[in-house]
């Protein structure tokens, strides 16, 4: 068996529909799980209260990155090997990412607003982050007016080779700029670094969460646009003349 | 009860703009797909 059996519509709703209320069920409870787990975790004794968001901030701008990554990838597939479910499932993923990506910008602006006093400063990983925001933006937008499915495919996975340059951007940008309000990674494993295991395990569990909900959200959608294009093609024979 | 003290409104409005945006996202997902099946089923009745 070839994981490129899936690339076969059929094949993908039928695998797609026995995986997805397991990854319903798991997103359900673990997302809820991590983020009151995270809730209840006592205050920090720097960031009071606000550290509870870090629940919600660092899972939500973990997957705002990997999603466009995960674009990549099948982007790439589509270009090389022309796969349709590949494309649909870029296109799924497009409108989640963006919604990640808006809930990280959220909740980084509502904490940096009592933490660093101000609700937004051009420091580089926030930049980035805010580009990352502006091309999953274009690339719904460029899906949408383009008529022709194939060259809709085409056009986004250039547009989706040119954003990764941003999602890596955002991802590394506090590494190599020193410069910049954002800290380091919330997970490091450097002595004297590591988050405390009263927050780092909660986090863990709503960082695995967010991926399972992620999961469910690309599989609900894919099969949306599999139907879509199906009843498309099923209309386009019936009025062919 | 959880005291979250002077930040109250910080965390309370962090967790409902995010609440709020993924309730959403699952919300405007299921219809999507529910809509599209039938909308399917319907064509491939009639066909």
């Amino acid at each position: 068996m070839s994981i490129w059996e899936y690339a076969n519509p059929v094949k993908f709703m039928r695998a797609s529909g026995a995986i997805l209320p397991w990854a319903v069920a798991g997103a359900v409870a673990c997302t809820l799980g991590g983020v009151a787990w995270g809730f209840l975790t006592p205050d920090d004794y720097r960031q009071g209260a606000t550290v509870k968001i870090v629940f919600l901030h660092v899972p939500a701008a973990m997957m705002a990155i990997n999603i466009w990554v995960m674009m990549l990838a099948a982007s790439l597939i589509w270009l090389i090997r022309r796969h349709h479910v590949s494309a649909l499932a870029a296109r799924a993923a497009a409108p989640i990412g963006a919604v990640m990506t808006l809930i990280a910008l959220a909740t980084g602006a509502i904490w940096g607003q009592p933490m660093w006093g101000t609700w937004w400063e051009w420091d580089p990983r926030l930049t980035s982050f805010l580009i990352l925001f502006l091309f999953y933006a274009g690339y719904i937008a460029l899906w949408s007016a383009i008529e022709d499915p194939d060259s809709a495919a085409d056009l986004t996975g250039v547009l989706c080779l040119v954003g990764s340059v941003f999602a890596l951007l955002s991802r590394y940008a506090v590494l190599f700029w020193n410069q910049g309000l954002h800290q380091g990674a919330s997970l490091s494993v450097a002595p004297g670094e590591r988050m405390s295991a009263v927050y780092r395990y909660p986090l863990y569990l709503s960082m695995l969460g967010f991926l399972l909900l992620f999961l469910a959200l690309l599989l609900i959608r894919t099969r949306t646009e599999i139907r879509r294009r199906r009843l498309a093609a099923l209309i386009a024979r019936e009025t062919r003349p | 009860m959880i005291e979250l003290g002077k930040y109250a409104g910080t965390v309370l409005a962090a967790y409902g703009i995010s609440a709020v945006l993924l309730v959403g996202l699952v919300w405007h997902s299921v219809a999507a797909n529910a809509r599209a099946r039938r909308d399917l089923e319907r064509q491939e009745g009639d066909g």
